[in-house]
């Protein structure tokens, strides 16, 4: 396999990132920078960090790095990941910033145990610490719940000062969202498995409206739901597939939430070099956040709305001749 | 005869952002699930979560209504519950009520 880090990618621009991966060779692994400046989303670091654990570490090749940013993905923990000296040394006595370097949560109790750390690590204000506590639970959960990866989740978050934007990335080189939703329901494709774990009430879990005891299949369809109520970016990557929900711009106060993300103003693509897992990214703008409280009521209507609508459509019809 | 109801501080498993799902089954297998076979009454108290999830809520209750029916509502109590918490227990009641 091959991943090049380029001088930026982030959630707008993501695209050229994802189809520069070559998935061959699952054994090795080789790593390229950008040669002068390297700027990038915590889910490109996420996604580095997820595929080295899935190679031998004598089979990672990782290119020296030459930019200026180096000292970034030093203290990020890239090179941790990638069990490879860096020659970069980091001052004890540097600030700590606002970011959570690249974490690995391969069980439920290690994920608690994070999200007591993640605030004061983000130096969030209460109004954004429940938004941002909320969305990396349920990430993470479903990673936990439905990838079968062994090696559980890989996440890195970081605080962007100019955007005032939280993001936070998230992969994982598990199942898949195909695989996983196929359990339950017939998605011919990654894209199609992709809306359909974003709509609400659909888990790969059960058919059965309602869910099951444990899972309610709404979790993604929450997540989507606060990034859109925020005009925020949402993206989701697996297999081939991309679906990225794109952030709005104007002024006008007037949320609309669907429960089909074709619906939703989005981008996607089904050409993309093979991701055997899921990948996630997020980007939270503490200066558009809503207070969870009012993000709650928006979700409400549209959910409920959603389960209406499934139970309509499975209702036997009268037939007329 | 009207039994004592059970009260379960949620706070002591759970803590103050109520998200483990782990936490929340075993909650309802091993203290809810049993005080309702029992015909006993439950408070669900929420005195310092700040807040929670849709996941762990779901994961709290959603079977009860399977079992037992919407009546089941009127054998438990949800106290001392934030906005937050409030509200995301409102979402997965009526999604379990609409799903029915």
């Amino acid at each position: 396999m091959k991943i090049h880090l380029p001088n930026s990618a982030f959630l707008g621009n993501v695209d050229p990132f994802l189809a520069s991966f070559n998935p061959n060779g699952k054994d090795t692994l080789e790593i390229s920078f950008n040669k002068k400046w390297i700027f990038v989303h915590p889910l490109a670091l996420s996604m580095v960090a997820a595929l080295a654990l899935t190679v031998d570490s004598s089979n990672i090749v990782c290119e020296q790095v030459e930019a200026r940013s180096g000292h970034y993905l030093e203290r990020m923990g890239l090179f941790d990941f990638l069990k490879v000296k860096s020659g970069i040394s980091i001052s004890e006595h540097e600030p700590a910033g606002r970011f959570i370097p690249l974490t690995q949560i391969k069980n439920s109790n290690k994920l608690s145990d994070f999200l007591k750390d993640m605030i004061p690590l983000l130096h969030l204000e209460p109004k954004h610490a429940e938004s941002i506590q909320y969305i990396v639970s349920e990430l993470v959960r479903n990673v936990l719940e439905h990838s079968a990866s062994p090696n559980g989740a890989v996440l890195a978050a970081q605080y962007f000062k100019k955007s005032n934007t939280i993001r936070i990335g998230i992969a994982d080189t598990g199942l898949g969202i195909k695989e996983t939703i196929n359990v339950s329901y017939p998605a011919d494709n990654y894209l199609e498995a992709i809306r359909l774990a974003l709509m609400p009430g659909i888990t790969g879990t059960t058919t059965r409206i309602g869910g099951t005891d444990d899972n309610a299949g709404a979790g993604l369809f929450f997540i989507k739901s606060i990034a859109n109520v925020n005009r925020d970016f949402f993206m989701i990557y697996s297999g081939d597939s991309m679906y990225k929900l794109l952030r709005k711009t104007g002024r006008n106060k007037r949320h609309v939430l669907y429960a089909d993300p074709n619906k939703d103003q989005h981008s996607k693509r089904n050409d993309l070099p093979f991701w055997q897992g899921t990948a996630v990214g997020i980007d939270i703008s503490l200066d558009a956040t809503s207070e969870f409280t009012a993000l709650l009521d928006y979700i409400r209507d549209t959910y409920s709305k959603a389960v209406r609508e499934r139970k309509q459509a499975k209702y036997k019809k009268a037939k007329f001749i | 005869m009207n039994k004592k109801p059970i009260s379960i501080i949620v706070y002591k498993t759970a803590g103050n952002f109520a998200e483990n799902k782990d936490v929340a089954r075993k909650i309802r297998q091993d203290r809810i699930i049993p005080a309702l076979e029992k015909s006993q009454e439950v408070i669900l108290d929420f005195q310092k979560v700040e807040s929670t999830t849709q996941s762990f809520i779901h994961a709290l209750i959603s079977a009860l209504f399977r079992n037992y029916g919407d009546d089941v509502l009127d054998r438990i109590t949800f106290k001392n519950c934030n906005e937050t918490v409030k509200k995301l227990i409102n979402i997965v009641i009526e999604y379990m009520q609409l799903s029915a």
